[in-house]
């Protein structure tokens, strides 16, 4: 029944909004189409902008992984996080999914497929994929978007969240499946 | 940003040095770099799609409306930001979004959120409260939804790839609140330089 209902949003979300959104639109007596053309006009110039900070963020991440130097810190992280009952096979996920989405989703699939969906450590490894957001990607092209360098706080905060996610992740699937 | 940088670049030369991996990391920097403009890119189309819409829903007054609902939580989350802003109507659409697992249409609407905030910055280039904030909170993004997830359970067999639903809504709602929290906190120890005395706002 939830899966019928999930997977009836997941399919009619983007379309309903699509027809919906020019319909109220018209409704209210907006000109749609020349509106949409004015606003799909930056489109094109805001992916052109985020085009470099983008680049130096992915290279530096790009090169931190193939230095082996992920694997390194992941390997320093497992007897840390042992304890506090994450299995080996979930620990990178702690070190890749601040830094790379499609590498966090590489991790899931791993894990569920060698340990099953339905175990725990597939289910931590799931809840943890939907806890947060790919950090680093998400500053890069936010800020990169209006010409920031300077962060301040937000990627300590950001981190923070990160940090707090995972550990929500872990308390949450040990609460209600068990471990 | 510009030392943490460099600091990941010089780590990265490091350990390939001790790994012996320097062939690697030739062809990672040059790889990345690549990846980013196929990313931007592929971007483009989707952006246009979700900021004309946006536009229109603005024309509309839904932005607005929308805003308008949403004010008491806005206001006391970015007290810098006038309640009738227009950053106020793009973040909402923004989270709106994410909550509904819709990245294609939340990264357009976070990106114009920031630009939107920008208009409010005295200082370009560094980094305003609620624009820490906002990239905060978004790296945190709360999912009512985790589409991803589930269909990936699904394909690897799961007898209930849907069961991580709410677990996953509270784990995120935990990491937005941290991101809240830890904002707040923060913010005195990364002062903001005072705005450049030659262009008043």
């Amino acid at each position: 029944m939830l899966r019928a209902v999930l997977d009836a949003v997941s399919a009619w979300a983007i379309p309903v909004l699509v027809a919906g959104i020019p319909l109220f639109a018209l409704a209210r007596r907006v000109k749609v189409y020349p509106a949409f053309v004015e606003g799909a006009k930056q489109g094109f110039e805001t992916a052109v902008r985020v085009i470099p900070p983008l680049v130096a963020i992915l290279v530096a991440l790009g090169m931190l992984r193939a230095s082996g130097a992920m694997d390194a810190l992941t390997r320093a992280l497992a007897p840390l996080l042992g304890p506090l009952g994450v299995p080996a096979s979930v620990v990178p996920m702690f070190v890749v999914r601040p830094l790379s989405g499609g590498g966090a989703l590489g991790v899931v699939g791993d894990v569920l497929r060698s340990e099953g969906p339905d175990s725990y450590a597939g289910r931590l490894v799931s809840v943890m994929q939907g806890s947060t957001e790919t950090t680093f990607y998400v500053l890069a092209v936010y800020m990169g978007a209006v010409g920031i360098s300077r962060y301040r706080h937000a990627l300590p905060a950001a981190l923070a969240a990160d940090l707090a996610g995972f550990a929500a992740a872990i308390a949450v699937v040990r609460l209600v499946f068990g471990p | 940003m510009g030392a943490l940088w460099t600091l990941l670049v010089t780590a990265a030369l490091v350990a390939a040095a001790a790994n012996g991996r320097m062939a690697e990391l030739t062809r990672a920097a040059a790889e990345s770099a690549a990846s980013a403009v196929t990313l931007a890119l592929g971007l483009t189309g989707v952006m246009a799609l979700w900021l004309g819409l946006m536009r229109v829903a603005e024309e509309a007054g839904l932005v607005r409306d929308l805003a308008r609902a949403a004010r008491p939580l806005m206001t006391r989350l970015f007290p810098d930001v006038p309640a009738d802003h227009p950053a106020v109507g793009a973040m909402i659409m923004n989270v709106s979004a994410n909550m509904l697992g819709l990245a294609n249409a939340a990264t357009p609407f976070g990106i114009r959120a920031m630009q939107e905030l920008e208009s409010l910055n005295p200082r370009p280039g560094v980094a305003t409260d609620a624009q820490a904030l906002f990239c905060a909170l978004n790296t945190a993004s709360v999912q009512l939804i985790p589409a991803t997830v589930i269909a990936l359970r699904t394909a690897a067999g799961s007898r209930a790839p849907g069961e991580i639903i709410g677990a996953t809504l509270l784990a995120s709602a935990c990491a937005a609140t941290a991101a809240v929290v830890a904002a707040k906190l923060l913010r005195r120890f990364f002062p903001a330089p005072p705005p450049a005395p030659a262009e008043p706002s």
